[in-house]
């Protein structure tokens, strides 16, 4: 590739626990941290429900991650073409099915369950209920709060105001979130005052302002929090912009010099036939390939030999690949053989097009190029042409793999190029 | 016969180069280029073969696909992309069209994959069938895995090799000693389970990948 577009270097990222934006029933709390600590789903959300029937602990535990976990989502990256195709609404949104809100109403029902149980049990106070409606009304505000960051981060022209901040793009449900939410925290406070009601007026007025200022920072909690973290966010987006402002620069020059490279040789059918390849293979490249640099994948390695070919011989060459692996120096002869079959599947099949596969798993290495081209008769190869021989099958056998050629005059040819790698091999 | 066929694709002169490319082979009746107008088009024309575009205005094709569902129980639909994201290709074959072919095919392989949709038939290009082994591959302990949906015969796992070689159906079924037909029956059973397996693999495989 003649543009090195993107850097993927391997830089060292801290494991980072998130709010799971796919395992998410409430706040994707559960989700994240399964994730993160490599445990069930299932097990994190169970040991929650019973530590809230146990002590309400659970409850509050929950509460505090919801409110400094960062979301997965926000978090999430994808490469530049998908990003605006996601934002310009040319792919399907991420919507949440009907049928999918069943575990939540199942375990919230367990969850109440066991809470009137243990009420029960140990015999309730005035204060249940009004905690119960108190805990919903905060639950359903929070989501909203998430709702809200999530679709001012979708949103392409995000301007932060308050509005925004609260309802994001106001949709009917996140206002019927917003209004569900408070109805609920103001039935919780009533009823709290309504059943404490003996408790003296001076002694209610006292409770009243406290617990004002408690729901009020409780309830605009994670907004406020989540606002500093989108400033962050938008100072490195800024960046991130600038960064991608100049790579966009740097494409629609190297576009430009095909299109001039092209009008120049507009007689000459196969140079502009390499050059709109090239320049697709650039561009398809930087708008939907997320995949690493050349020398740390094996598939990427593939490809840019691929590549090469491609530009040399002005041959389309379709590589696809399954798996990856680190690539590493005992996997270098693997490359180069592959590439001398696609170089003769270019120079001599006459096949319009070379198709290459690759198989990589963690102990074996499988790649086929093949052309369905002209084929040659094996036992008859000219002295001249080394390529085969020479470069590939001696070069595998040499470094402890395999090379097997399958042709015959008008049939093409399939060159399957195979390795064994050992763990050592690998991570060198 | 022709087939009739409807293009949705938010590119007039992709749209148009297609309708040139297909020439005689196949009647166009229409040409939409986003979610609304191909929704009208295909319910009212009702044409055999739909070709789809991943990402259109209005929630791209796998949209197209959820507001028809029903409406035209005898169209098809055969995807058409620049965009190689896994996620988009897996997802809009999971969303019920019946193959995936990049907008690089040539004008014939376009009319023959058409013909092949339009008969009931799956189109598996080399590069789907990439993303099918990807998908599939992994985690497979065969103890747990007792689901049929959730993994791929020895023989569909073959097949799907072959195609990713660069195998065209008749060469696979000569090199597997088949008939072409029972190529056939065992893509149109993988993608059946890419469209019903549920495995959750499948849907996070994706984002998965790059982790490596």
């Amino acid at each position: 590739m003649n543009t090195t577009v993107g850097s993927y270097g391997p830089t060292y990222r801290p494991r980072r626990a998130t709010r799971s934006s796919e395992h998410r029933l409430l706040g994707g709390v559960a989700g994240g941290l399964a994730e993160h600590l490599g445990v069930p789903v299932l097990a994190v959300r169970l040991a929650f429900v019973v530590a809230t029937a146990l002590s309400g602990l659970g409850v509050v535990m929950y509460a505090a991650l919801w409110m400094v976990l960062p979301s997965a989502a926000h978090l999430q990256r994808s490469a530049p073409g998908l990003e605006a195709a996601s934002r310009t609404g040319m792919r399907p949104r991420r919507g949440r099915r009907i049928s999918e809100m069943g575990p939540l109403v199942a375990l919230g029902a367990v969850a109440v369950g066991l809470a009137v149980l243990a009420q029960s049990l140990i015999g309730g106070s005035g204060l249940f209920w009004p905690v119960l409606l108190f805990v919903a009304g905060l639950a359903v505000l929070w989501r909203q709060a998430d709702e809200a960051q999530r679709e001012r981060w979708l949103d392409s022209n995000g301007r932060i105001n308050l509005v925004r901040a609260v309802v994001g793009r106001g949709t009917p449900a996140s206002y019927a979130r917003l209004c569900a939410g408070l109805a609920l925290l103001v039935v919780a406070l009533v009823l709290f005052a309504v059943l404490t009601g003996a408790a003296g007026v001076a002694g209610d007025v006292l409770i009243a302002g406290g617990l004002g200022v408690v729901g009020l920072a409780l309830t605009i909690g994670p907004w406020l929090f989540r606002l500093v973290g989108d400033l962050a966010e938008e100072r490195a987006a800024r960046v991130r912009t600038q960064e991608r402002a100049d790579m966009a620069a740097h494409l629609h020059d190297s576009v430009l010099q095909t299109l001039a490279l092209i009008q120049k040789h507009a007689d000459d059918g196969k140079t502009v036939a390499r050059l709109a390849r090239a320049q697709e293979r650039d561009l398809r490249g930087w708008l939907y390939d997320e995949r690493p640099a050349a020398d740390t994948s094996t598939a990427a390695a593939l490809r840019a030999a691929a590549a090469e070919v491609e530009d040399a011989h002005g041959l389309p060459v379709e590589v696809v690949t399954v798996g990856d692996v680190p690539f590493a120096q005992s996997l270098q002869p693997v490359v180069l053989a592959a590439r001398e079959a696609m170089v003769n599947a270019a120079k001599h099949s006459g096949a319009p097009k070379v198709d290459v596969y690759a198989e990589m798993a963690e102990d074996k290495v499988e790649v086929f190029v093949r052309d369905r081209g002209a084929g040659f008769d094996l036992d008859v190869v000219p002295g001249d042409r080394l390529g085969v021989r020479n470069s590939i099958v001696e070069r595998m056998r040499r470094h402890g793999g395999t090379a097997r050629v399958r042709t015959a005059p008008g049939q093409g040819t399939e060159v399957a190029v195979s390795m064994e790698i050992g763990k050592d091999d690998a991570t060198r | 016969m022709t087939h009739t066929v409807v293009i949705v694709d938010d590119h007039a002169m992709f749209r148009t180069g297609v309708r040139a490319e297909l020439g005689d082979s196949v009647k166009v009746l229409a040409e939409a280029a986003d979610v609304d107008e191909a929704v009208q088009a295909v319910v009212s024309l009702q044409p055999q073969v739909v070709l789809l575009d991943v990402h259109l205005p209005g929630g791209g094709g796998q949209e197209v696909m959820r507001r028809v569902a029903g409406r035209a129980p005898s169209t098809r639909f055969l995807a058409l992309s620049v965009s190689d994201a896994a996620e988009d290709v897996i997802g809009t074959i999971r969303a019920g069209a019946r193959g995936y072919v990049t907008k690089t095919i040539t004008g014939p392989e376009l009319v023959s994959a058409i013909d092949r949709v339009a008969d009931g038939d799956a189109v598996f290009s080399p590069r789907l069938a990439g993303f099918v082994l990807d998908a599939f591959a992994g985690s497979i302990a065969v103890a747990q895995v007792d689901e049929d949906l959730d993994r791929l015969t020895e023989r569909e796992r073959e097949v799907m090799r072959l195609i990713a070689r660069g195998y065209a159906y008749k060469e696979v079924a000569a090199e597997l000693f088949i008939s072409v037909k029972t190529v056939e029956t065992h893509v149109s059973s993988v993608l059946r389970k890419l469209q019903l397996s549920s495995r959750h693999e499948l849907t996070r495989w994706a984002s998965d990948r790059r982790l490596l």
